[in-house]
């Protein structure tokens, strides 16, 4: 009778992926690791020893706080059979959403970076005004200006190499993606309107091209998103 | 009750205190009752280009170190009744003016005088604090060089924090020949970088020299550019609407002659 119960809490299912570990999202979470002990137990004999396994686990409706991830992780992945590839879940803590919110949000701001000033934000920024010849903005995302830009833009500060940089007037002394930095040639150059800088990873360089390819390049980069949460 | 304005530029030799000097006896030329103040603490130039230098007891850190009454400090111009000037100090300590010295000696001048130009130092330390403090107008003076004009661009960031009203750009030392080959920057390069309002235009003139030189601020003459144009900047602080005065060269008639028949042949 028991036995059974906690087959009903942990269900295994395979796919192309690997295992899918469906967790019951109801019992307390005391339960629900003794169930995984049964689970993985009763399992052992059909699996083949030397075969490392990559896991999904789903969560269902159940919040599990960074404490209780290291527990089952080390519970799973004993016996180092099984790895945890990532963890599904259908609900996330407030923290965390107030964090994605703000990274995913565009941030509005109406100036004219000076000499000297720095903007900083943390999302996508779009600046309306210009970027002067020793001014600086930064975003953890895309930064999209709409006026000149002379100054230095630095978009995805924190590494994120998908971000771009869009301008109606390009004509920046540098412009940095991440870890990555392109300056101005070292003899004089007349600026360029509506163009955007984006990272090519296969050349590890920054390319400045025209506004027009933009929907592409972010196309491309979430279809490779997409590939990557979705296979 | 009057108004402050600062003259502040940021980078050095630009032409602050002579523009200072010069708008300052252009108001005065218009019947303004003016004070020009010295900010410029160890390094006074003000009086020199006024030539009140030999008139000088008491100065501004004295004033603010109550070692006189402001009335006693102030210098009167020996050309006009309506103008006076605060002289820095030229060996005190330079820590000795404060924000708040500089605001009450402001607002005590602003009772009696309409204008108050206040020179200031370049840089962006506490010396440029002090003269922005007690402001309420700007002008900030560049010449048609990067350099100046990105200093200009960073002191324009400075002052838009403060309480003071969009500052006014003089663009100085132009040289036409230079502008017209592209070999400086233009009016509209500096004014695009910068956007913010242009107040005047001052040709680069050998006579402003001469004229700092002997104590004589150039816009008491009448016959040349220079003085011309410090006198329309000092109209369009009135709030009068002149229009921006042209750089060429007006030729004399031996030269239109000459151009003339070199065209024909």
């Amino acid at each position: 009778m028991k036995e059974s119960q906690s087959e009903q809490r942990v269900i295994i299912k395979g796919t192309k992926e690997g295992l899918i570990f469906y967790l019951d999202d109801e019992c307390s979470f005391q339960t629900l690791v003794k169930a995984i002990q049964t689970t993985l137990t009763a399992s052992d004999q059909h699996l083949h020893k030397d075969e490392q396994a990559s896991v999904i686990l789903n969560l269902g409706y159940r919040y599990l706080h960074d404490e209780q991830r290291e527990t089952l992780k080390q519970i799973i992945e004993h016996d180092q059979q099984f790895i945890i590839d990532k963890y599904e879940s259908e609900v996330i803590g407030k923290k965390e959403a107030e964090q994605w919110l703000e990274k995913s949000e565009v941030k509005r701001i109406t100036q004219i970076v000076r000499s000297g000033q720095v903007v900083e934000v943390t999302g996508d920024l779009l600046l309306v005004g210009d970027v002067n010849p020793g001014g600086q903005v930064k975003a953890t995302g895309s930064i999209y200006v709409l006026g000149h830009l002379n100054g230095i833009a630095h978009a995805g500060v924190y590494g994120d190499e998908k971000a771009v940089i869009a301008a109606s007037y390009m004509n920046p002394t540098q412009l940095r993606i991440a870890k990555y930095i392109s300056r101005a040639p070292d003899y004089e150059a007349s600026g360029v309107y509506m163009e955007c800088g984006y990272l090519d990873k296969s050349n590890e360089k920054i390319v400045i091209d025209r506004l027009q390819v933009l929907p592409y390049i972010l196309k491309q980069e979430r279809a490779i998103e997409r590939r990557m949460t979705n296979g | 009750m009057g108004e402050a304005i600062v003259i502040t530029s940021g980078k050095g030799g630009v032409g602050k205190t002579t523009t200072t000097a010069n708008v300052g006896t252009a108001l005065a030329l218009m019947n303004q009752k003016v004070c020009l103040i010295d900010t410029d603490i160890g390094l006074r130039n003000l009086d020199v280009v006024m030539g009140l230098e030999n008139r000088i007891i008491y100065d501004i850190v004295d004033v603010i170190q109550e070692r006189c009454q402001l009335k006693q400090a102030l210098i009167q111009d020996k050309r006009f009744e309506s103008l006076s000037l605060l002289p820095a100090a030229q060996t005190s300590d330079k820590s000795a003016v404060t924000k708040e010295g500089m605001l009450d000696i402001v607002q005590e001048l602003k009772q009696d005088y309409d204008y108050i130009v206040i020179d200031c130092p370049a840089g962006i330390e506490q010396g440029f604090q002090n003269a922005i403090a007690g402001a309420d107008h700007a002008i900030i003076v560049t010449t048609p060089e990067k350099s100046s004009v990105r200093d200009a661009d960073r002191i324009i960031g400075l002052i838009e924090q403060q309480e003071i009203e969009r500052p006014r750009i003089v663009i100085n030392r132009i040289r036409n020949h230079m502008m017209e080959e592209g070999d400086m920057l233009s009016i509209d390069d500096i004014l695009q970088v910068l956007s913010i309002d242009l107040l005047g235009i001052v040709i680069d003139s050998d006579r402003v020299i001469k004229a700092s030189n002997s104590g004589e601020p150039i816009a008491m003459s009448t016959d040349n550019k220079a003085s011309i144009a410090y006198r329309n900047i000092a109209r369009r602080i009135l709030g009068e609407t002149v229009p921006l005065q042209s750089l060429e060269e007006t030729k004399g008639l031996f030269q239109k002659v000459k151009s003339f028949f070199s065209k024909r042949s």
